[in-house]
């Protein structure tokens, strides 16, 4: 059925669909319109057979779902920026256990200083954790995915995050065609669980293991991961089948057929990079786009194959490895090991800073005349940047950084959160 | 309201025997039929109070559930001892998550229960989780208090050693003043840890209004017993803190784990209760009432107070601590409150 909902909205009656039976809610923005409709759902009767906590954190709210996965329930929950890396201890260990939890995150920029925009640091940050990472462009895909990331989840026994930008996503009005509960069930099984605490068949689970065998257990989670990318595409096709549209897969093309040049990011912006494509393309420019769904596993032959034929690459992330460049780079370049491209790495967007068609486009046609670093800060207000320098030349007791730029930034729309 | 109604004790031991009692009124430690939860071969040190109150405890709750019982383990001795990969003295079905999250997991695992149950998948489970006085008191605490105070239906027991012995003996907010750890060391002017620091976590509990509360020690077998067979009769969060000498940790004797115990009971540095709902309703009184030196002298982590020049000053420190324990919990047979 169209709808024309908020993302949030949608993505929690995605999972309503997907019958969940542990819901563990702590707020953060932007993520929390997703628990209090979930909240909503179960208080009033629409969702059946589905616990719903209120916890005291993050961390017990991964603790919660930890509980609920191994006695045998679906289990759910949502967050974001500060609330993943305070539950970071227990979204490593859910993953090591293998329990196949589905968590939207909204993402959201890691203070400090503290920021509730947008940007893609705060999964990024667990990229190693163990959990699968899909990355929706617009909310018809978020809530899609989360329908996949049970069915594959579940498949795997190993957890997904369902990354979506905060506010661009969570908070925008967006019609969705929202799939029937026939449909629903059509395409995601009930949860058949490898291990369960179960007294009929007592199992211990979470034994210490040392040298002898931690380095296997740690391959296995490695090759399991790995099995997603021949899955992803498959289940693709078998949703396509059940809701008549393509939704997830590891990564979408656009307009690479004859491009020299790709673009290559993740999320919402993709949007934004296709219409300037569009407008380069208009004026000759062989320019096409790469955009990655799955970010873990990493489909590093799918992103090869599709480099191909180019000659340049411009990673555009919205994340920073701080003392390196970008973490979305690293990957891409791993991939394209040896196959003689040029790769630049682009940082935009950090904490909610808007990404404009204007700046790109003319970021694009500077990258296709090899004309960038290796790594830009796209749209970065040098002179305030520089004037910080100078001070910290000049003194000793320049106090906090952040306040010193705001000073000089001005003040700019100041809400409170 | 007592749950020990039996008086027959064996002059000495204070243990009752259990041919003097009928069939049914014996412990569950005592039955040929016990379930063994956590199953001999396990890696504790010999004489560990932990690895004993873990299997009383355990065994009870099987008992009270008919086996129908699943735990959560926080890290620490009990986790570590008890799951050396690829074995496992658990004979019940088991988790290990962290160290700091076994109330939540708990929660967890008792919300999959309920909707199960609501379901018609599963029949009716109860949910233990458990934890050293570290994973207890100090870094699980958020998730127990969370726990608690959504009232969830579990049943979680504090295994109090007095420290963090897994890592080698630091000091928790559990260890008791002027004891010796690795991390309060018997050297300078006031060894060992320091007074008017730490936190007695029953009292915690009981301001939470749980519907169950109780302390216990491994030196009660039965008391421990009822208590844990009484918790599982209510519905909620309930928490027993039960009190388990650390042979390694204390610098005691392995055949005095029982003992030191009894002594922390007798001396008064451990109240034993049974609280409802935020209300103590009962006492295990002290017998023969001793001074706490009694219990202090045969620990070796308390060895800096009896040298050269005993510190007599801190001695009576530790006593009035223990005075001020009989007299807030009534602790000399006058029915509390
Ligand atoms: C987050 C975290 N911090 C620290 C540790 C290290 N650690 C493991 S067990 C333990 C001590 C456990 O003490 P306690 O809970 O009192 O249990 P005990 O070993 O005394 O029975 C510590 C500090 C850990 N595993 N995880
Ligand atoms: S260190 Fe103490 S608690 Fe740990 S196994 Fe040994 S005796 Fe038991
Ligand atoms: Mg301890």
């Amino acid at each position: 059925m169209l709808k024309q909902i908020e993302g949030s909205r949608a993505v929690a009656e995605a999972v309503a669909l997907c019958r969940p039976e542990v819901i563990c809610a702590y707020p953060i923005s932007p993520q929390t319109h997703i628990v209090e409709a979930l909240g909503e759902m179960v208080k009033d009767g629409a969702l059946q057979d589905c616990e719903y906590l209120n916890v005291e954190s993050e961390f017990a709210a991964m603790s919660v779902a930890i509980g609920a996965s191994a006695a045998g329930a679906r289990s759910y929950t949502a967050t974001a920026s500060q609330g993943l890396l305070f539950m970071a201890e227990a979204v490593f260990n859910a993953a090591g256990l293998g329990l196949p939890i589905v968590m939207t995150v909204a993402n959201r920029a890691i203070g400090a200083p503290i920021n509730i925009w947008n940007d893609h640091s705060d999964s990024l940050s667990m990229r190693d954790c163990g959990w699968l990472q899909l990355f929706a462009e617009n909310n018809q895909e978020a809530l899609d995915l989360h329908i996949l990331a049970f069915r594959l989840a579940e498949e795997l026994s190993l957890p997904i995050m369902v990354c979506m930008d905060g506010f661009i996503l969570t908070h925008a009005y967006e019609r969705v065609d929202m799939p029937t509960q026939a449909q629903v069930d059509a395409y995601l099984p009930p949860y058949e669980p490898r291990q369960v605490l179960d007294p009929a068949e007592p199992v211990s689970i979470g034994a210490m293991v040392g040298p002898e065998a931690f380095m296997e257990v740690r391959y296995l989670a490695h090759a399991k991961q790995m099995e997603a990318l021949k899955l992803i595409p498959q289940y693709a096709a078998e949703f396509r089948k059940v809701f008549g549209r393509d939704s997830g897969g590891l990564l979408h093309t656009y307009r690479t057929e004859d491009a020299d040049t790709v673009i290559v990011a993740m999320g919402s912006v993709l949007g934004t990079i296709k219409d300037t494509v569009d407008e380069l393309r208009a004026a000759g420019q062989r320019i096409g786009v790469l955009g990655i769904t799955c970010f873990r596993p990493f489909p590093i032959a799918a992103v090869a194959a599709a480099l191909k034929q180019c000659k340049r690459f411009v990673v555009l992330e919205k994340s920073l490895a701080v003392g390196l460049g970008g973490i979305l780079a690293v990957n891409v370049r791993m991939a394209v090991t040896g196959m003689g491209l040029k790769g630049y790495t682009v940082i935009a967007g950090l904490g909610g800073r808007a990404i404009t068609q204007k700046s790109l486009h003319a970021l694009f046609l500077k990258a296709a005349t090899d004309e960038l670093d290796l790594v830009t800060f796209l749209d970065l207000d040098w002179r305030v940047v520089n004037r910080q320098i100078e001070r910290e030349k000049a003194h000793r007791r320049t106090g906090p950084v952040a306040e010193a730029l705001l000073r000089d930034v001005g003040v700019v729309g100041v809400r409170n959160y | 309201m007592s749950f020990q109604p039996i008086k027959f004790y064996q002059t000495g031991t204070f243990t009752v025997g259990n041919r003097l009692l009928a069939p049914e009124e014996r412990s569950v430690q005592a039955s040929a039929k016990r379930f063994n939860s956590i199953n001999s071969g396990h890696r504790a040190c010999q004489g560990c109070g932990e690895a004993l109150g873990a299997r009383y405890a355990i065994d009870a709750a099987m008992e009270a559930t008919q086996g129908r019982l699943i735990a959560a383990n926080a890290t620490g001795c009990l986790e570590v001892f008890s799951t050396p990969y690829p074995e496992t003295s658990w004979q019940i079905p088991w988790i290990h998550s962290l160290f700091g999250n076994t109330a939540a997991v708990a929660s967890g695992i008792a919300a999959a229960q309920k909707v199960k149950m609501k379901k018609g998948e599963r029949r009716n489970i109860r949910v233990v989780a458990q934890g050293g006085d570290g994973g207890t008191t100090d870094i699980g605490f958020g998730c127990l208090s969370g726990m608690f105070e959504r009232n969830d239906d579990v049943l979680y027991i504090c295994y109090d050693n007095g420290g963090y012995m897994n890592t080698g003996v630091q000091r928790s907010s559990a260890t008791p003043p002027a004891a010796r750890t690795s991390t309060t060391p018997a050297a300078g002017a006031e060894p060992g840890n320091v007074f008017g620091q730490g936190k007695y976590l029953p009292a915690i509990a009981l301001a939470h209004e749980i519907p169950y509360v109780a302390t216990a020690t491994v030196a009660d077998l039965r008391d421990l017993e009822a208590k844990v067979r009484r918790a599982m009769e209510i519905r909620g969060a309930r928490y027993i803190h039960i009190l388990v000498p650390c042979p390694l940790g204390w610098g005691t004797a392995a055949s005095d784990t029982v003992r030191m115990a009894r002594l922390a009971k007798e001396t008064g540095v451990f109240p034993v209760f049974e609280a409802e709902y935020g209300e103590i309703k009962s006492v295990l009184a002290i017998r023969h009432r001793l001074p706490v030196e009694d219990y202090l002298k045969p620990q070796k982590r308390y060895a800096h107070l009896f040298g050269k020049t005993p510190r007599i000053d801190v001695i009576a420190r530790l006593q009035a601590l223990a005075d001020r324990n009989i007299r807030k919990y009534g602790l000399l047979g006058k029915e509390a409150n």
